[in-house]
């Protein structure tokens, strides 16, 4: 019986809901909705990304735009067509005719921004806690200050126009699936994660449990830049216009927001936080229009939807401080037992509900027992 | 019981050419000596002229001490004696800023702890770090995956080999949890642990690693009197077992005496006295710095 349960889940998961994706995209391409299924799925691989940082490592990044821009530019540099790098003054002649198919692209996006943490992180992640943090905003500052000014190579604050829209709903899931997959067997899986989650509890106990943290630091931190460098990229596909001043605060803060939204302690957490805050603006944007509930016409409340987010958010903080799961994963097959839910609920709270409700329950037979 | 064999051997190929008789008698002697001197054919871990200073304060001062393979050893001393410090700096926590330490003659002064660690020094300690948010088995295979060669990336691609890697970790794992007696809470997360089987469990967690020197940080501290009994009794067992090397800081004089077949007695950043049992029951100087009122109570 569980055994068939387990195959209509997976079936359902990784057959059908995938084909009618498909189906959707192929009808509805550069539709609306389908722009924005697309943009979930941009967050879903840049939040679970920052999640290995901020969550798995014990560090807080907030750079995250830092290494999508830089992912963004080399995936838009390798694919645009011949006339597009002919308005960027400094490209070398053998450049302007080379062009890399879209995968390969992606790749290099990933690598360049793991290169780039490479770089700053070995200074910087000898800083600790919100030091750590402070010198990543720095990152984004010096990267965009470098997109700006670099005029021979990015074309300056004009932004790079007419990369191929190749991000669509199948490139983008498809990506963000081995990268999760990626993610997920090397955090929950092995001995690496073990002494990454290990590190984060108890940096001294874990070193001298033979983990070497400096390494163990610094390579997470490239994985994490690796996939917000392939999230860039898709994203440049996805707008096909890219600049500098996309790339800045507020995209960054934004992916934040995402990883404590969901729970930066999972990487189900990253998908969770990407879903909300991709979609819940949307839902509340008609607010701002004003709508009729009811017979009613609403005013226009400007701002409405910012506003509701951040009550949001401060709720959220104060009522759940880890995020909507916590440290829990999803995991595919347990999405219909009980004990996933319970699990959402601290052990302990739920374990005094029911021992509340079965002394109750108890109480009531005795009373009738003794009536 | 490796390093003996090559004597064996000299011995045996040197006395080759001699009657029967006459090898046999050799070898016999051999034997008897071998016996005699026990297991004290090494040292296993040297110090010498250590010294740690924090800021104005001198926490350790010139302590020297020399732990023979695969006996046990105590270190005693009053509150502030600087017993943990020398721990610390042993296991590299702490980069001492005087004085050598020698593990089976490599010099380990002021290396990576995590280095030091995979040598096979391994430390619990007095406040317990426990991985909190892991589970039992879990902080004990962080211990058993320390000489593990497999890498990351097996993981992401499943290899058989990382299954079966995985697979003989548990079971090893298990097993150091039975031997501590805690197998029956393997899935729980170790910070939802009664106190006294989190000592237990950061012992389990650093024999995983098949370490060679065990330094162990009070680790009866906050027991009652019968899980503490029960403790020694599986000091003394893995001790025997796996032929370690033990160094144990304890408060418990009874505990000390009995178990420990040399010890070292600090107070004030120095070493005051080493010896056996016996002789520092009856040194002055430990009297009158630390043992008090309770040595006569245990010598009575
Ligand atoms: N990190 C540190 N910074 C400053 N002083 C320290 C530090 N660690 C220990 N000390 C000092 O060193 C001395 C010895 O401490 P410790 O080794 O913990 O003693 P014991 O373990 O024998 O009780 C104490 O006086 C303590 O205050
Ligand atoms: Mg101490």
């Amino acid at each position: 019986m569980k055994y068939r349960e387990n195959a209509a889940v997976r079936f359902v998961c990784f057959v059908l809901l995938p084909l009618l994706i498909l189906i959707y995209s192929a009808i509805n391409r550069g539709h609306y909705y389908s722009d924005l299924i697309c943009l979930f799925g941009i967050h879903l691989i840049l939040a679970t990304s920052l999640n290995l940082v901020n969550g798995f490592s014990g560090m807080f990044s907030m750079g995250h735009a830092a290494f999508m821009a830089v992912g963004a530019y080399t995936s838009a540099l390798l694919t645009i067509s011949e006339t597009q790098k002919a308005r960027i003054s400094g490209l070398p002649e053998w450049f302007q005719k080379f062009t890399l198919p879209f995968p390969l692209a992606l790749l290099c996006a990933g690598l360049v921004a793991a290169l780039l943490a490479l770089l700053i992180g070995f200074p910087v992640l000898r800083l600790k806690s919100h030091y750590l943090s402070v010198a990543t905003l720095g990152l984004i500052v010096i990267v965009r200050a470098f997109l700006d000014n670099e005029d021979q190579f990015t074309n300056g604050a004009r932004g790079i126009t007419g990369l191929p829209s190749y991000s669509t709903i199948f490139s983008v899931f498809l990506t963000g699936l081995i990268l999760l997959y990626i993610m997920y067997r090397l955090i929950r899986c092995s001995s690496y994660g073990r002494g990454l989650i290990a590190m984060r509890d108890d940096d001294v106990a874990a070193q001298t449990l033979g983990v070497r943290i400096v390494t163990k630091k610094i390579s997470i931190f490239c994985l994490s830049a690796f996939a917000a460098g392939i999230g860039g990229a898709l994203w440049g596909h996805l707008q096909t216009v890219i600049s500098g001043q996309f790339f800045y605060f507020t995209d960054s803060f934004e992916i934040v927001e995402m990883s404590i939204i969901g729970g930066m302690y999972s990487l189900s957490g990253g998908i969770v936080g990407a879903l909300v805050m991709t979609f819940l603006p949307e839902i509340l944007a008609p607010l701002e229009t004003g709508i009729m509930i009811g017979g009613f016409q609403l005013p226009e409340l400007y701002g409405a939807s910012n506003l509701i987010m951040a009550v949001f958010l401060i709720l959220l903080i104060i009522f759940r401080r880890q995020g909507i799961l916590g440290d829990s994963e999803i995991i595919v097959e347990s999405i219909f037992s009980k004990s996933t839910y319970t699990g959402i609920f601290k052990a302990e709270t739920y374990r005094k509900l029911v021992d509340i409700t079965k002394a109750k329950l108890t109480g009531k037979k005795k009373e009738k027992t003794a009536k | 019981m490796q390093n003996r064999e090559p004597y064996m051997q000299k011995i045996i190929g040197n006395r080759y050419t001699k009657t029967k008789a006459s090898f046999e008698k050799s070898l016999c002697l051999f034997l008897y000596q071998l016996g005699k001197k026990g297991k004290s054919l090494k040292t296993c871990l040297n110090i010498s002229g250590l010294g740690m200073q924090f800021k104005g304060v001198k926490a350790v001062q010139n302590v020297s001490m020399n732990l023979e393979e695969g006996k046990l050893y105590a270190l005693i001393g009053t509150n502030g004696a600087g017993k943990t410090t020398i721990i610390n700096m042993i296991s590299g926590v702490l980069k001492p800023t005087a004085g050598t330490i020698c593990f089976q003659e490599t010099d380990i002064t002021g290396m990576r702890p995590d280095r030091i660690a995979k040598m096979g020094v391994t430390r619990t300690y007095q406040n317990l770090r426990l991985f909190k948010k892991m589970t039992v088995l879990d902080n004990v295979l962080m211990g058993a995956q320390m000489h593990s060669t497999c890498g990351a990336w097996e993981s992401v691609f499943q290899t058989s080999r990382f299954r079966e890697n995985e697979k003989s970790m548990r079971e090893h794992a298990r097993k150091m949890l039975d031997i501590m007696g805690i197998a029956a809470f393997e899935k729980e997360f170790a910070g939802s642990l009664p106190y006294g089987n989190q000592r237990k469990l950061e012992i389990a967690r650093i024999l995983a690693s098949n370490p060679k020197l065990l330094l162990l940080d009070e680790p009866a501290a906050g027991m009652n009197p019968q899980e503490s009994h029960e403790l020694v009794d599986i000091i003394r067992g893995i001790q025997k077992e796996f032929g370690l090397t033990i160094l144990l800081i304890e408060h418990d004089m009874k505990v000390v005496m009995n178990l420990c077949e040399y010890i070292y007695c600090m107070a004030a950043g120095e070493v005051i006295a080493e010896g056996g049992p016996e002789a520092i029951r009856n040194n002055p100087r430990v009297i009158e710095a630390y043992l008090g009122k309770r040595a006569s109570h245990v010598t009575n």
